[in-house]
């Protein structure tokens, strides 16, 4: 599915950016990556700025990451528990990036970065890496007691299916917003081209409702198997 | 042709196979949610929560049928054999 117009796309064909047109036509023009890179920009600036005005009276931008921080902590709490707060700056990034990923296709010109499947890989590898990381850290070599289930003998059927388990975790995390996000494209796609004056609307109404879910899903998920990670053997 | 023939046919058709047990688990999983808020609704928000990512659990069946449709149709990795067989 390929949108009529894009932003980056255009820009990226105006800058010289040391790509020939020719070359862009073959290899692509990496829409995923450069949308990435904006939303990027777009967080640390918009977190920047309100750095700047942070202050007794709270503006408006304070406001909104004051409610934003708050929201997500009590969520966190609520999820991880005490022992969660240290690993409140991931969760925030990973539910930020991925809502304003989501939610920019709302703009016209722009696509979702999560719309594409190695962007979610990168987000959800990045979990999986953490989860384990975590878990050694903080358990040392009895983390492999989370392998090996709660009965010695058991080990050997256990861990064969714990690590399946485990590895699912990435594929399921990356493939749920990839299909989500991509298939939310093609239906719109599918309506404009049927119809482009106002039938598309009711589904780009359920597709906020989409985005909205699936960056907390995505969040809520994260932050399970971290707390998975966390919690001791029983 | 009649690869690529069958190759959307088997595209729909597991699509609207796939449709049915997510579909069916989804309406029963929003069915007790909905009586268990009635029946308590000041654990609402709670329930809700975790409904929703019960559904989102659910719903990731036929996301993978989803992705293995469109796999189907624009990234068949059989589709380059299939043409130069064709060719001879």
């Amino acid at each position: 599915m390929n949108h009529p117009f894009l932003i980056l796309e255009w820009l990226a064909k105006q800058l010289p950016l040391g790509m020939s047109p020719e070359q862009l036509d073959r290899y692509g023009y990496f829409g995923h990556v450069t949308g990435v890179w904006m939303v990027m920009l777009l967080l640390i600036g918009v977190g920047l700025l309100t750095r700047r005005r942070l202050g007794e009276t709270p503006g408006a931008l304070q406001n909104a990451a004051e409610l934003i921080v708050e929201e997500l902590e009590r969520l966190m709490d609520a999820t991880m528990g005490p022992k969660g707060r240290k690993y409140f700056p991931l969760i925030a990034t990973l539910a930020l990036f991925i809502l304003v990923s989501n939610l920019i296709s709302l703009i016209p010109g722009f696509a979702p970065p999560t719309a594409n499947i190695n962007t979610n890989a990168a987000l959800a590898l990045t979990v999986f890496a953490m989860t384990h990381i975590i878990g050694v850290r903080e358990h040392g070599l009895s983390y492999l007691k989370h392998f090996t289930g709660p009965i010695w003998w058991l080990a050997p059927i256990m861990l064969p299916i714990e690590l399946i388990g485990h590895l699912s975790r990435p594929l399921s995390l990356s493939l749920r917003l990839f299909g989500n996000m991509y298939g939310h494209e093609v239906v719109l796609m599918i309506f404009f081209a049927l119809m482009p004056m106002l039938v598309p609307i009711p589904m780009i109404v359920l597709g906020i409702l989409v985005a909205l879910i699936q960056s907390f899903v995505f969040t809520l998920l994260s932050m399970i198997y971290i707390a998975g990670a966390l919690e001791e053997t029983h | 042709m009649d690869y690529f023939s069958w190759c959307i046919i088997v595209a729909g058709f597991g699509m609207a196979v796939g449709a049915v047990g997510p579909s069916l688990g989804q309406g029963l999983a929003v069915k007790s949610a909905l009586e268990a808020v009635a029946r308590n609704p000041g654990a609402s928000g709670k329930i809700l929560t975790t409904m929703m990512i019960g559904l989102a659990m659910v719903e990731s069946v036929a996301i993978y049928v989803f992705v293995v449709a469109m796999i189907i149709l624009f990234a068949n990795p059989f589709t380059e054999h299939v043409l130069t067989l064709l060719a001879k």
